[in-house]
């Protein structure tokens, strides 16, 4: 779940036009590339499947961070084959988003000038091997439980994308737990990162769901055209309830005085992140906000050359083809 | 020599080819010129480093001194390494990494083929299975030199920079040491200067095609794969590759 706080356009389309567009939505229709759609839907779809697109790519950067010092041969192969899946994720999103009329590259230019943004969570950085496990565990589980309800998002290519990306991402979770579990079952030392990788990936966990939607109106916009399908809470919640028991399992303490089972609401009671440290991660100033766009932008500018070359060698080609014809 | 003689020594060198050019490739992660080629290169270094496991494995067997394919990566130290030189060499631009992986693959489809048809049946299995997936490296890796060499003036300039480079590092694939005599011996590898034939035919076919000179030196550096001398880049490789075993040893992860 890569997508935080995406605005929506408002539309000034037709209002009969509109009115039909909705029902087809409530209908549980699927909307493809080549039917009529609101500019303000189009629009809100190319930032949120951008924004998770982007969150992929950069995504591979912390975890990249850690393939060529993995410990084991096979737990090398299995990180190696996890970021190789983002990439591939952030292929089909990409796809998807082209489909509404904004190539791949425009994309990554907005990116690169930050015009677009990418999940607060890549902005942390991955210190031990603990926090692999904890991508996993954490941030995979809090990205499943977005993406699950996304499958019936009511936009064809985004809902076909999240359907292909889900069936990884349960993979990756399990990875990632099978990390933990060895950590936490290990020496002193290994269960001190494990439980160090918990203290620091938690709360930015609880924030990849964004604040508290309250009374916005882009949310409500979003839901009504199933472009968004659950609301931040309620999937805070739901990662609360799942987590909880996977910590206690793993024998893990939640840094959380709060954290307590409420009876009533049949959930735990849990606090708040801190609401500014997201913002200030959302404006570039979290821990790898700056590395993270260099990084990317330095792959982009020394890339240029070989994107350049290839591209000269098959116009080459298709001349050659067209000259022998 | 150590336990499992010659063939021991065999396995490790096919191994360690596998692991640390898979290790180089893996460097790449998340800062390719394409999204595809991210892809791509995260997909030949997942199919060595499996190849790599599995030629690992077998060593372990064969040495029959209790130690396990991670120990061999995680645990030996430079001297014990066994890959080629070319294959340790940094990266470099984009095209470098990939014209070192065009010469590394026109060696390894060859090698390959060749092996399958060892009279160790584990040796054969092994090489039948990489066998398919070194010709799609070889593939892709040939049709990037191509199109880069023959593409803009800036990436035909940067191919020939890295052909001229790399070039000193192709000999030792082909030159046979005792242990490659003693394998061939026992018609359990072939030798390495049968395989320069094949070798030249693609690597000819492929220069031509991208418009790049071939170059003419003889020279060959070698050291790698009798792990008499290896380049300084080794030891960097493996400090990152085996730290968390050597920092925690004894641990499981």
């Amino acid at each position: 779940m890569y997508a935080q706080m995406v605005e929506s356009t408002a539309s000034d389309d037709d209002p009969e036009k509109l009115a039909a567009f909705q029902a087809r939505i409530d209908a549980g229709e699927k909307i493809e590339p080549k039917d009529w759609m609101p500019e303000g839907y189009r629009k809100t779809l190319i930032r949120q499947i951008g924004q998770h697109a982007h969150s992929e790519i950069v995504g591979q950067l912390p975890e990249g961070n850690w393939i060529t010092r993995a410990p084991t041969l096979e737990r090398k192969a299995i990180l190696l084959a996890k970021v190789q899946d983002e990439a591939g994720h952030g292929l089909y999103l990409y796809c998807a988003a082209e489909t509404l009329g904004v190539s791949r590259d425009e994309m990554t230019e907005m990116l690169l000038e930050g015009r677009m943004k990418y999940s607060s969570i890549f902005n942390y950085p991955t210190v031990t091997w603990a926090d692999i496990g904890a991508i996993g565990w954490l941030v995979d589980g809090a990205a499943i439980m977005n993406q699950v309800p996304l499958q019936r998002t009511s936009y064809g290519p985004y809902s076909r994308a999240m359907i292909r990306i889900c069936k990884e991402e349960s993979f990756h979770m399990r990875q990632g737990f099978d990390i933990m579990m060895k950590m936490a079952n290990g020496s002193r030392e290994q269960k001190r990162m494990a439980q160090d990788a918990l203290n620091r990936f938690w709360y930015p966990s609880l924030m990849m769901f964004g604040p508290s939607d309250g009374d916005s109106v882009h949310s409500s916009q979003s839901m009504a055209w199933k472009i968004k399908i659950s609301s931040n809470d309620e999937l805070r919640q739901k990662f609360v309830d799942q987590t909880v028991p996977q910590a206690d399992y793993l024998d893990l303490k939640i840094p959380d005085p709060e954290l307590k089972w409420n009876q009533d609401k049949g959930g735990y009671d849990f606090s708040e992140p801190d609401w500014s440290e997201f913002h200030a991660v959302l404006k570039g100033n979290g821990p790898c906000n700056s590395d993270r766009m260099k990084a990317r932008i330095r792959a982009w500018e020394d890339g240029r050359w070989v994107r350049d070359g290839l591209m000269a060698h098959a116009q080459k080609k298709a001349a050659g083809k067209v000259a022998a014809e | 020599m150590t336990a499992g003689g010659d063939e021991f020594e065999f396995l490790c060198r096919m191994g360690d080819n596998a692991l640390v050019l898979g290790q180089r490739l893996s460097e790449w992660c998340g800062s390719a010129p394409a999204l595809e080629e991210d892809i791509a290169l995260a997909n030949t270094a997942l199919d060595l480093l499996g190849q790599a496991k599995m030629w690992l494995d077998l060593a372990a067997e064969v040495e029959d001194a209790g130690r396990t394919s991670d120990d061999l990566a995680m645990k030996r130290d430079v001297m014990d390494f066994r890959n080629l030189l070319l294959v340790e060499r940094p990266n470099g631009d984009f095209g470098h990494t990939m014209t070192r992986q065009f010469l590394f693959d026109s060696w390894h489809v060859e090698m390959l083929k060749e092996l399958a048809d060892s009279k160790d049946a584990r040796i054969a299995e092994i090489s039948a299975k990489s066998a398919k997936e070194a010709r799609y490296h070889v593939e892709r890796s040939a049709e990037t030199v191509i199109g880069l060499g023959d593409g803009t003036p800036e990436s035909h300039s940067r191919m020939q920079t890295a052909l001229n480079e790399l070039w000193s590092y192709v000999g030792e694939m082909f030159h046979d040491d005792e242990v490659d005599m003693s394998m061939a011996r026992s018609k359990l590898a072939p030798l390495p200067s049968n395989l320069r034939s094949g070798f030249d035919r693609r690597f000819r076919k492929v220069v031509e095609a991208a418009t790049l000179i071939p170059p003419t030196g003889a020279y060959a550096h070698l050291g790698g794969k009798n792990g008499i001398r290896h380049t300084e880049h080794l030891g960097h490789i493996l400090t990152q590759m085996q730290w968390l075993q050597r920092a925690y040893p004894e641990s499981e992860w």
